[in-house]
C-alpha cells in the first residue's frame, strides 16, 4: 500500500491513532518499500525487520489497551549508523566497527523507543561522519533518489536518501559541519541541526565532540519539528547537554508567520562559488519571505570566510583523539594479532603492532587524512598556531553572529553552493568536497541552530534554503521554515518531492 | 649499568653535590563511584565486573564528572594551603596503551584545580616546608597483567590480560616544587601527605594496594664553591616511577643520588629519563628516555564543561575540614604531654585514634598510651587484625585503667580482665565479677597468708630477718599463690618485710 508511504509522519501517526491503519501495517509497507528500492538507493546498511515489527506490535498493543500514543507513535524511522542501539550493529560506515553490537542505547534512541517511533534499520553514512557524499562509506555510497548517478549528500546521506525515496517518513542524522542540512538540501528535504547541547550526544559515536549534534530529517517542516521535540532535552549522561527548556518547535511550525520578522541575508554566503541556479532559487525564496511580511536586510559576517579553515583544524584535532579508542583491544575489528613476521604464531606481534595493523586496515583514506591532520595540529610546538588559532576564529565567528542578531531575528543563505553533483566527481579532490559545507559550517562553530528546506529545483535537482537562528531560538527556524514551505507549496501547487522520479 | 661497587659513598656524594628532589604523588580517591561514571570503586572485585560503556571507552559513551571527586580534591587543596582556582578545565592526554580504554586519559593540564600551596614536614625535630605546585584531578587507567614471562613484566610475556575495574577511578596528582633536599625528607613528606589524606577521609592511602603511589624526580647540583657563594643551576633530572612504599621512596632517592653522583664524578652526563626501582636489588634502572617520550597532544576536553567553583562552595568545604595531622601533633604534645616520638609510635601502631578515645573515656594519657601501645597492639598483631577491630573498646580500656589507678586491679589482674573482655565474656566489670579478679585488700586474709608463709619457710624467714631483704621473693610468691594472685605484690612484700622486722 504505497499510499501509506506518501503520508507525512504526522499523518501516519494520526491514521494509526484513528485506527485507519496499524503500526504493523505501516512498518510492513516501509520494509517492503526498502526491499523494493534499496538495492538501487542503498540508504541502509542494516535493516531489522523483526525488531521493527516487534516494536510496531507493541505500539498497536498500547493502542488496543487504550493507552495514549504520542504524535509519532508507529512511524518508521531510518537511524544513522552513528548511534548505538541494542540489537543492531553500529558500524559508523567503517570497517573498523564491522560486526560490533553495542550493549547500550543512545539517549536519542531510548527517547525514540519511548515515543513509539519504529527504527527499521541503520542508515548509510560517510565513515565516522567525515564526508559530504557518503562516498567515504566503507560499504559503498548511497544514491540520490532524484538522480541515482548523483550523491545524496553526506555524511547523513543514507538518512536523507531513505526519506527522499519514501522508504521511511523520518530519519535521524548528525550534523558536524552540515551533515544533516547538506543531504537535506540535495535530496529536497527538511533537515535541522538543533542548538549544540539541545539534543543529547550520549550514544552518538563522536567525530568532533564540540561540533556534533543530532537532528531530524523529514519531508515537511512539521514532521521535522515533531521529531526534534521527541529527541531534544537535557540528558544527565551528557555534560554538554543544556538544562534549558526545549524551545516550542512544534508550536512555532504551526504559527508559520513571518510578519515583522527581521531576516538577514548573509552577504558572504551568496557570492562567488554559488551556482547561478542555486542563487536564483534562494533569491526567489527571500523575495517570497519579504512578500509574506518579513523585513529583509543584508548583513555582513566578515569572519565567515575563515570558518572552513578553522573547521578543518578543530574537527580533525578532536577526531584524532576521539578515534584513538578504535585500537582492536576491546571491540570491533582486529587484524594480524596471531601472525608474526615469520608468518607463524611464534613471533606474534605485541599490542602496539596489532593496533597499528588494525587501524591501517580498518580506517578509510579520508578518516586517516583527518586523523593525521588533527594529530599534527595538536602536536607540541604547533598547537598554538593551529588549534589555538582556530579556536580564536571560532570566537570571532560567534561575535559575527551575535552582531548580526542585534539587527536580525534569523539569518538566511543557500544551504550548499551547488545542487547534487555526480558520484565520483570530487572523490579525488578533498578541498572541492570540503567547499560543499561552506555555508553550513559557521553554525556548527558558533553552536546556533540551522535548518535547510527545499527552495525549488535547478536543472531538475533540489536547492536548499538555509535558515540560521541564535542558540536556543530553534523555534524561529520552524516559524520561518513553515511559512516559506507553505508559500512555496501553494505557488507550486504541490510539495517539491512530488516532482521526484518514481522509483 | 653502573655497578654498585663503583658508587661513591652516600656521604661522599653529599659532600660535593646537593640533591634536588621533587615528588609527584597519585592518590586514589575513596569515592563510592568512579570519576566519570556510576561504576563502584571497591578494591579486589573480579576482573572487569565494575565496568560500563563509559569507563570501557565504548564508542558513543560520554563522561560526567563525579561531584564528590571535586569536593575531595578541593579538600586536599585546602589542607595543602593551596589556592582553589575559580575556573579550571579538564584536558585530554593522548597516548595509546591497552589499559587506557579511550586511548586518552582525562586529566588536567595547564588549568589545574588547586595551585601554590605547601606542606610542613618534621624530620628529627626540624621543620621543612615543601612547596606544592599543583593538585589536579585525573582518571586512573586499567591494570595490565602480563602472563607467560618469568618476571610478570611485559618482556618475555606471551600475552597480557587487562582488568578495567580500575579504569576511571578518580585520582588526584599532587606535585611539589623541587624543594626537597634529602631522602629522609622525601619519605617524611609522603608519610605526612598520607596521614593528611587519611585524616581528611578522602582515600584509604594504601601504598601496597597502589591507592597512593609516588614518582620521585631527582637531580644533583654542585654545592656552591664557598659556603655563601651563589647556588648552581639545577642539574638534569630523572623520574623514578611508581614507588609503592615509604621505604622505597627513601631507598630509591638515595640510590639515585649515589648513582648520579658517580656518573657526574666520572665526567658523564645524566640522561633525562624515566627509571624503575627494583625493590629486591635496591637499584633503579632506565626506562623511557625523554628523547623518545610521547607527545601527549593535550587539548581541552570537549566533552566536559569547565569546573567553575563558587567561593561559597570552597568556603563550605573549608568549614568541614577536620584537624590536620600537624594540628593534632601540636594538640597532643600540649594537652597529653606526648613527645613527637610517642605520637609517631602510636600512629605507627595504628592506635592513635583509640588512645584519644580512651583518654576521652576517662583514662590518663599515659595509661592509655601504655595499654594500647604495649598490651593491646601486641594482642592485635597476634590475632593479625588491626587494633581497632579488637573486641575491647576504648571505654573498656579506660575502665581498666581507672581501676588500676584506684588500686583495685594490678597490672597482672588487668591483663586477665582484658583476656576476659577479648574472650567475649562482657565488659571489664562483668569479667571481674565472673572471674573474681578484684585485688583482695582484706587485711585479715592477707595477714593469715603472710603468717602461714613465714611459718612454712623458717629458713628463708631467718635470712630475711638477718638483713637479706632480696631473699623475700619466695615468701611473696607463696602469699600470692595462697591469694590466687588477687593481691598486690608490692603490698604483700611490704607486709612480709614488716612482719619480719626489716621494713
Ligand atoms: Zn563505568
Amino acid at each position: 500500500m504505497t499510499d501509506l508511504l506518501h503520508l507525512s509522519a504526522a499523518e501516519t501517526a494520526a491514521a494509526i491513532a484513528r485506527g485507519e491503519t496499524s503500526a504493523v501495517e505501516v512498518t510492513r509497507a516501509a520494509l517492503e518499500r526498502i526491499e523494493k528500492v534499496d538495492e538501487s538507493v542503498h540508504a541502509f546498511l542494516h535493516v531489522a525487520p523483526d525488531a521493527a515489527l516487534a516494536d510496531a506490535r507493541a505500539v498497536d498493543e498500547r493502542k488496543a489497551a487504550g493507552e495514549p500514543l504520542g504524535p509519532l507513535a508507529g512511524v518508521p524511522l531510518a537511524l544513522k549508523d552513528v548511534f548505538t542501539a541494542r540489537g543492531m550493529p553500529t558500524t559508523c560506515g567503517s570497517r573498523i566497527l564491522d560486526g560490533w553490537y553495542p550493549p547500550y542505547d543512545a539517549t536519542v534512541v531510548a527517547k525514540l523507543r519511548a515515543a513509539g517511533v519504529i527504527t527499521v534499520g541503520k542508515a548509510n553514512m560517510d565513515e565516522f561522519a567525515m564526508g559530504s557524499s557518503t562516498e567515504n562509506s566503507a560499504y559503498g555510497p548511497s544514491r540520490n533518489p532524484w538522480d541515482l548517478t548523483r550523491i545524496p549528500g553526506g555524511s547523513s546521506g543514507g538518512s536523507a536518501a531513505a526519506v527522499a525515496a519514501f522508504e521511511t517518513p523520518l530519519a535521524l542524522g548528525t550534523d558536524t559541519g552540515g551533515s544533516i542540512r547538506q543531504p537535506a538540501a540535495v535530496c529536497g528535504l527538511v533537515g535541522v541541526k538543533p542548538t549544540y547541547g539541545g539534543v543529547s550526544r550520549y550514544g552518538l559515536v563522536a567525530f568532533s565532540s564540540s561540533l556534533d549534534q543530532a537532528g531530524p530529517l523529514a519531508r515537511t517542516v512539521n514532521d521535522a519539528a515533531l521529531l526534534h521535540a521527541a529527541i531534544a532535552g537535557h540528558d544527565p549522561m551528557d555534560s554538554t547537554s543544556v538544562e534549558a527548556a526545549v524551545p516550542d518547535v512544534v508550536g512555532a511550525a504551526r504559527i508559520a508567520d513571518v510578519t515583522g520578522l527581521r531576516i538577514g541575508v548573509v552577504k558572504e554566503l551568496t557570492g562567488p562559488g554559488f551556482a547561478p541556479g542555486v542563487v536564483a532559487r534562494f533569491s526567489e525564496a527571500v523575495d517570497m519571505l519579504a512578500a509574506l511580511g518579513a523585513d529583509v536586510v543584508e548583513v555582513s559576517c566578515p569572519h565567515f570566510e575563515y570558518a572552513l579553515a578553522a573547521y578543518y583544524l578543530i574537527a580533525p584535532s578532536e577526531c584524532s583523539s576521539n578515534l584513538a579508542r578504535f585500537d582492536a583491544m576491546r571491540f570491533g575489528l582486529r587484524v594480524g594479532d596471531a601472525v608474526g613476521a615469520s608468518g607463524g604464531e611464534a613471533d606474534a606481534p605485541g599490542a602496539e603492532e596489532v593496533m597499528s595493523r588494525t587501524r591501517g586496515a580498518g580506517f578509510g583514506a579520508e578518516v586517516k587524512r583527518r586523523i593525521i591532520l588533527g594529530t599534527y595540529a595538536l602536536s607540541s610546538g604547533y598547537y598554538d598556531a593551529y588549534y589555538g588559532q582556530a579556536q580564536k576564529v571560532r570566537t570571532l565567528i560567534g561575535r559575527d553572529f551575535a552582531a548580526a542578531y542585534e539587527t536580525c531575528d534569523v539569518l538566511v543563505s543557500p544551504t550548499t553552493p551547488t545542487v547534487a553533483f555526480p558520484l565520483g566527481e570530487r572523490v579525488d579532490d578533498p578541498v572541492a568536497m570540503y567547499l560543499t559545507d561552506l555555508a553550513t559550517i559557521p553554525s556548527n562553530l558558533a553552536g546556533g541552530p540551522a535548518m535547510s528546506l527545499p527552495a525549488g529545483l535547478s536543472d531538475g535537482l533540489p536547492v536548499g534554503f538555509q535558515i540560521m537562528a541564535p542558540a536556543f531560538a530553534d523555534d524561529r527556524l520552524y516559524r520561518v521554515g513553515a511559512a516559506l514551505e507553505a508559500a512555496l507549496d501553494v505557488r507550486r501547487g504541490h510539495p517539491l518531492l512530488d516532482e521526484a522520479p518514481v522509483l | 649499568m653502573t655497578v654498585l661497587a663503583d658508587l661513591p659513598t652516600y656521604d661522599e656524594a653529599l659532600a660535593v653535590y646537593e640533591p634536588v628532589i621533587g615528588l609527584e604523588t597519585h592518590v586514589e580517591l575513596g569515592t563510592e563511584s568512579k570519576m566519570f561514571c556510576g561504576c563502584p570503586t571497591a578494591f579486589g572485585a573480579e576482573p572487569n565486573t565494575q565496568v560500563c560503556p563509559v569507563c570501557l571507552g565504548l564508542p558513543g559513551a560520554l563522561p560526567v564528572v563525579n561531584e564528590a571527586a571535586i569536593r575531595y580534591t578541593v579538600m586536599i587543596g585546602l589542607a595543602l594551603n593551596c589556592t582553589i582556582v575559580p575556573w579550571s578545565r579538564f584536558a585530554r592526554k593522548n597516548y595509546f596503551y591497552p589499559d587506557m580504554p579511550k586511548d586518552f586519559q582525562i586529566s588536567q593540564y595547564d588549568e589545574p584545580l588547586c595551585v601554590n600551596g605547601w606542606l610542613d614536614v618534621d624530620v628529627d625535630g626540624q621543620t621543612h616546608r615543601v612547596g606544592i605546585t599543583r593538585v589536579h584531578m585525573e582518571e586512573d587507567t586499567g591494570k595490565s597483567l602480563h602472563v607467560g614471562g618469568s618476571t610478570g613484566r611485559i618482556q618475555g610475556a606471551t600475552h597480557s590480560l587487562v582488568d578495567y575495574n580500575r579504569a576511571g577511578i578518580p585520582l588526584v596528582e599532587i606535585v611539589t616544587e623541587p624543594d626537597v633536599r634529602s631522602p629522609e625528607v622525601a619519605r617524611a613528606y609522603v608519610e605526612e601527605l598520607r596521614e593528611l589524606c587519611r585524616a581528611l577521609g578522602i582515600s584509604d592511602v594504601r601504598m601496597e594496594q597502589g591507592s597512593l603511589r609516588c614518582d620521585a624526580n631527582v637531580s644533583l647540583r654542585r654545592r656552591p664553591a664557598t659556603p655563601d657563594g651563589p647556588e648552581n643551576p639545577f642539574g638534569t633530572r630523572t623520574e623514578t616511577k611508581n614507588l609503592n612504599s615509604l621505604r622505597s621512596v627513601e631507598r630509591a632517592v638515595r640510590y639515585e643520588i649515589s648513582r648520579q653522583a658517580s656518573r657526574l664524578s666520572a665526567g658523564e652526563r645524566i640522561v633525562q629519563e624515566t627509571r624503575h626501582f627494583d625493590e629486591g636489588a635496591g637499584v633503579t634502572s632506565a626506562g623511557r628516555s625523554k628523547e623518545e617520550a610521547t607527545d601527549y597532544r593535550y587539548f581541552p576536553e570537549p566533552d566536559l564543561a569547565p569546573v567553575a567553583l563558587s567561593r561559597e562552595f570552597v568556603e563550605a568545604v573549608r568549614a568541614t575540614l577536620p584537624e590536620s595531622p600537624a594540628q593534632r601533633r601540636t594538640r597532643l604534645t600540649g594537652d597529653y604531654g606526648y613527645t613527637l616520638t610517642d605520637i609517631a609510635n602510636l600512629r605507627g601502631a595504628g592506635v592513635l585514634d583509640l588512645v584519644e578515645q580512651t583518654v576521652t573515656a576517662g583514662a590518663t594519657p599515659e595509661a592509655a598510651r601504655k595499654w594500647w601501645l604495649n598490651e593491646l597492639a601486641r594482642r592485635a598483631s597476634d590475632a593479625e587484625i588491626p587494633p581497632s577491630q579488637l573486641a575491647v573498646t576504648p571505654a573498656d580500656v579506660a575502665r581498666v585503667a581507672t581501676l588500676i589507678a584506684a588500686g583495685e586491679l594490678t597490672d597482672a589482674l588487668a591483663r586477665k580482665v582484658i583476656d576476659g573482655v577479648l574472650a567475649g565474656e562482657g565488659g571489664p566489670d562483668a569479667v571481674i565479677e565472673a572471674r573474681g579478679l578484684k585485688v583482695v585488700s582484706d587485711t585479715g586474709a592477707l595477714d593469715a597468708a603472710a603468717d602461714a608463709a613465714i611459718a612454712g619457710a623458717p629458713a628463708i624467714a631467718e635470712k630475711v630477718r638477718g638483713g637479706k631483704v632480696a631473699a623475700v621473693g619466695p615468701l611473696v610468691g607463696a602469699v600470692m599463690k595462697a591469694m590466687k594472685g588477687q593481691a598486690d605484690a608490692g603490698a604483700v612484700r611490704a607486709l612480709l618485710l614488716e612482719k619480719l622486722g626489716v621494713s
